[in-house]
């Protein structure tokens, strides 16, 4: 397939071999392709981490920002030029620890833009620390005997935080992935997609899942599609993730304001 | 066999980082890495164009297209 917004030039890519971000990149190329979008009018925009290197391959306006800032960024780049369609593009400590707050705060906001996590439960660019989003018992730098904290479920906290359009997907399921990616790029208001990536470098080793390979196939086993795990109960999902579309809420319009008081 | 579609593998060589992911997603063994741990395409003949290499590579090196030339 052509891939007219990639810049190759810039391949090949800085991630490891067998790196999922690539995968995701490519979606993301295809679905802004599909959509036919105005490639002038897209800004995406990155914090730091391994995923937030994947601007640097579109031949889209980018912003590369600090760390955990790429969705304070994209909200004024939003709000200075509403005509734009804005992507942030983050990883999975990047936007739940250091960028935490930002995130809830726009979608309690309702801010249109899109953000997709690059989520591969660990830090990557550093050496594979814990993240926020490490599930429990998985072995990384900073947790060598196993992490006892609890992760984030990416998925309830912005839709809790009043996010309106908010999907799960993996890398495996290239089709689910393009599918919801579209969705999430044409939706009005804020839209988050959580992509189960993998990092065969260090989660997968420390972890002994394999090589990239069969940590990619490995996904058929554990993620589960939201239509057959409605069906299932808690016991049969335990150490699975469900994936697909959990809210979508069609835009409310402008909030109304009661007269007099702006 | 001549009703059968045949393709076209493109590989980008200087791309490859020889991962392995082509290997494990493609239903017909059409890719293995060799003794050099390099990646190669072994069986280009049993290719039924399902895209599942080309979509899975995460570094573009992959291009699966019908060969419309009658070989």
């Amino acid at each position: 397939m052509k891939m007219s917004n990639l810049r190759s030039e810039r391949l090949p890519n800085i991630w490891c071999p067998g790196c999922g971000n690539g995968i995701v990149l490519r979606s993301l190329l295809e679905s802004v392709e599909q959509l036919g979008l105005d490639t002038d009018k897209i800004v995406v925009v990155s914090g730091i981490g391994c995923s937030s290197r994947a601007p640097a391959y579109t031949n889209f306006d980018n912003v590369h920002t600090l760390h955990g800032r790429a969705i304070p960024v994209a909200t004024g780049i939003k709000l200075a030029n509403p005509d734009l369609t804005v992507i942030v593009l983050t990883g999975d400590g990047d936007s739940s620890a250091i960028g935490g707050n930002h995130l809830i705060h726009a979608a309690r906001r309702d801010v249109d833009i899109t953000v997709i996590v690059f989520n591969n439960f660990n830090y990557g660019m550093t050496g594979g620390q814990a993240s926020p989003l490490t599930p429990v018992a998985s072995v990384t730098t900073t947790t060598p005997g196993g992490n006892t904290d609890r992760p984030f479920d990416l998925v309830n906290l912005t839709a809790g935080a009043g996010a309106t359009y908010v999907a799960r997907t993996g890398i495996y399921f290239t089709k689910h992935m393009l599918d919801h990616l579209k969705k999430a790029i044409a939706h009005r208001g804020f839209s988050l997609v959580d992509v189960i990536a993998q990092c065969p470098t260090y989660f997968g080793r420390f972890n002994r899942k394999g090589d990239a390979g069969q940590m990619i196939v490995s996904q058929k086993d554990w993620l589960v599609l939201k239509s057959v795990a409605d069906k299932k109960s808690p016991q049969e999902l335990a150490g699975k993730i469900v994936i697909g579309e959990f809210v979508n809420i069609p835009p409310p319009g402008p909030a109304v304001v009661p007269e007099g008081q702006v | 066999m001549p009703d059968r579609k045949t393709y076209k593998i493109a590989h980008v060589r200087k791309w490859c980082k020889d991962c392995g992911i082509c290997v494990a997603v493609c239903p017909r063994k059409v890719f293995e890495i060799d003794r050099n741990d390099r990646q190669a395409i072994v069986n280009p003949q049993d290719c039924i164009g399902c895209q599942m290499c080309v979509e899975h590579c995460p570094d573009f090196a992959l291009n699966v297209t019908e060969d419309k030339s009658d070989a």
